[in-house]
């Protein structure tokens, strides 16, 4: 592979531009490292948690039953147990966490996608070198921590909290406001957390924009409205729906913020399977909580993928 | 192509910003108070950091932590690179819609379905060959999973744009295809390299749900002892610690962004310096 013909490497790799540039063996020695790890350790545990899915809950290590079992006379038993499933679909708990899930984290969107476009918007406007620091200053949230971030909200929202506080020393309310354990501190940590993840994509898209294509329309007499409305829009629409499936996905899932700043009826799905699991211990029905939970992601994560793949595209 | 951003859409940035920005500020202000009653400011102190010192609980989780962060990134900056290569190089080989797909699956993946289905993995494996044993290993594994991802995804976008005259003249010289692109293209994607491995450090530090899930008894990160006493309510020495970990993150990602910018301004300088020779 090293040091082989002077020429036919050259002109090999000059021809084809990159399509044959290292020789078959060399190439697999690159790909396969990170192929079989990502496979070993993302994708085949997915059938993993499926099988498990289908044990029973035992009291033993690891804490449930056997799927195949081979008899001393050597006959494989498949013991499949629907029980799981079925309990899903009896018990309305999940049910209800499932559909609580979906209605938190779409509005949630909703209201990231309102704050984050006028946002990414502004700050796709302004000038190449404000760009750039104003880009920071998003990205540094988008980095840290949840769990740090969802504390220090905690510290504002708190019944003595700064907002609280403040509130009271203006004089607009004369009690402090009941936010943490409601569904409105939710919404909060989870617009808090998420924006982030919104305004990047959006940013994407806008910074691409044709600027001479709203000077058109701005000629012709299109209203700033309009032309927003016939052009911009529609436009940024891979920006809109790669940034609001980077928020809905996760949100769905979302576990620490329900937990930390939700109530006790803030039952959202990460929060059932995470007790399931550690609570009841009951691993195969937290397992098959997860599997129904990803057959519900399929399509947003094909949507989301579709978009993502355009973006880079163009 | 400048004109002036209407002043609606100046002050929602400013608002989105300071949503953005406030609570982490008034967190940082409350590590340094003196009073143990976390609304009531009894002055500047930092006794609650001088503390963290001799909690011996947070010292081992952040000792654990940094080990896990400093493995965990240089593993998925290996993987990561060689993802980014496979998928900008050879343009078509077997499978590649499958590590694309495995690539960016994990960035929006809810981090609980990932962590309950690696930890199945890893029970079994256990299981069955008697290893990995839940703790460091499994962590490490786990976050690799994940921080490949996103540093595929940014050594990608520097590939596409490298320019491979270089790397060919190289091989017109005599290099073999391994060195040409050893002494050509990696110097010019190494900052991509090193701001991709600040990343998964913060990505690795910040983990909480894959990390509860997949650890196994006595192996606490840093994140799952900060939860189990967020849990119990705001207190002075989690606000002290918080505030230290929101720094170092913070820097990390300075750092990252430094290296980057850096290395985009020195590509422009050499574009228009050849453009000026030619």
């Amino acid at each position: 592979m090293i040091g082989g013909s002077v020429t036919s490497a050259g002109t090999e790799s000059r021809d084809a531009h990159g399509r044959n540039w290292l020789k078959p063996h060399g190439k697999w020695l690159i790909i396969l490292p990170p192929m079989l790890f990502l496979l070993l350790f993302f994708l085949i545990p997915f059938a993993f948690a499926l099988t498990i899915s289908f044990a029973d809950t035992a009291v033993r290590v690891p804490p449930f039953t056997d799927i195949l079992s081979i008899t001393p006379d050597w006959h494989i038993h498949v013991t499949l147990n629907l029980g799981n499933f079925k309990y899903l679909f009896t018990d309305e708990v999940y049910g209800l966490s499932y559909l609580y899930s979906i209605k938190t984290a779409f509005f949630s969107t909703l209201i990231c996608l309102g704050l984050g476009y006028p946002m990414a918007y502004a700050i796709a406007r302004t000038s190449k070198s404000t760009q750039s620091v104003l880009l920071l200053i998003i990205i540094l949230p988008f980095w840290t921590s949840f769990l740090l971030r969802v504390y220090a909200l905690e510290g504002i929202i708190r019944e003595t909290g700064l907002l609280n506080s403040a509130l009271l020393w203006l004089g607009v309310i004369d009690h402090p406001l009941q936010i943490m354990r409601t569904t409105l501190a939710v919404y909060l940590g989870i617009i808090y957390s998420y924006l982030p993840f919104m305004v990047l994509p959006l940013f994407a898209t806008l910074e691409k924009l044709d600027h001479s294509l709203l000077e058109a329309a701005a000629d012709l007499g299109s209203p700033p409205w309009r032309t927003f409305v016939d052009v911009t829009l529609p436009l940024s629409m891979p920006g809109v729906i790669a940034g609001s499936m980077l928020v809905f996905i996760p949100a769905i899932g979302e576990f620490v913020i329900p937990t930390l700043l939700g109530g006790p009826d803030n039952l959202m799905i990460g929060r059932v399977l995470w007790d399931e699991f550690f609570g009841n211990r009951d691993w195969p029905v937290a397992s098959a909580v997860a599997i129904v939970f990803l057959v519900l992601l399929v399509g947003p994560i094909a949507v989301y993928q579709h978009y993502s793949t355009k973006q880079m595209e163009s | 192509m400048q004109e002036r951003v209407p002043p609606l859409l100046i002050s929602v940035l400013c608002i989105g910003i300071a949503i953005l920005y406030l609570p982490i500020l008034v967190l940082i202000a409350y590590s340094f108070n003196a009073s143990a009653l976390v609304s009531v400011w009894g002055g500047f102190s930092t006794s609650w950091y001088a503390q963290l010192l001799h909690n011996d609980q947070i010292l081992d989780a952040a000792w654990l932590s940094l080990k896990i962060g400093v493995v965990v990134s240089t593993g998925s900056v290996i993987l990561g690179t060689l993802a980014a290569i496979s998928l900008v190089r050879f343009r078509l080989f077997r499978g590649r819609l499958l590590l694309t797909g495995m690539v960016n699956a994990p960035l929006v993946m809810p981090e609980i379905i990932t962590g309950i289905t690696q930890l199945l993995l890893f029970v079994s494996m256990l299981n069955l060959f008697g290893w990995p044993h839940r703790g460091f290993t499994t962590i490490v594994i786990a976050h690799i999973a994940f921080c490949t991802a996103y540093v595929t995804i940014t050594v990608q976008s520097r590939l596409q744009g490298a320019d491979r005259s270089l790397e060919e003249a190289a091989m017109d010289l005599g290099s073999g295809p391994v060195r040409a692109f050893l002494d050509t293209t990696l110097p010019g994607i190494a900052p991509a390299l090193a701001s991709s491995w600040l990343l998964s450090f913060t990505l690795s530090l910040d983990d909480l749900v894959i990390s509860s899930f997949v650890s196994g008894p006595g192996a606490s990160t840093l994140p799952m002892v900060i939860f189990s006493k967020v849990k119990l309510g705001v207190s002075p020495d989690v606000n002290a610690l918080a505030s230290l970990i929101i720094c170092l993150v913070g820097a990390c990602i300075l750092l990252a962004g430094y290296l980057m910018r850096r290395a985009d301004q020195q590509r422009l300088a050499d574009a228009q310096m050849a453009e000026q020779n030619t």
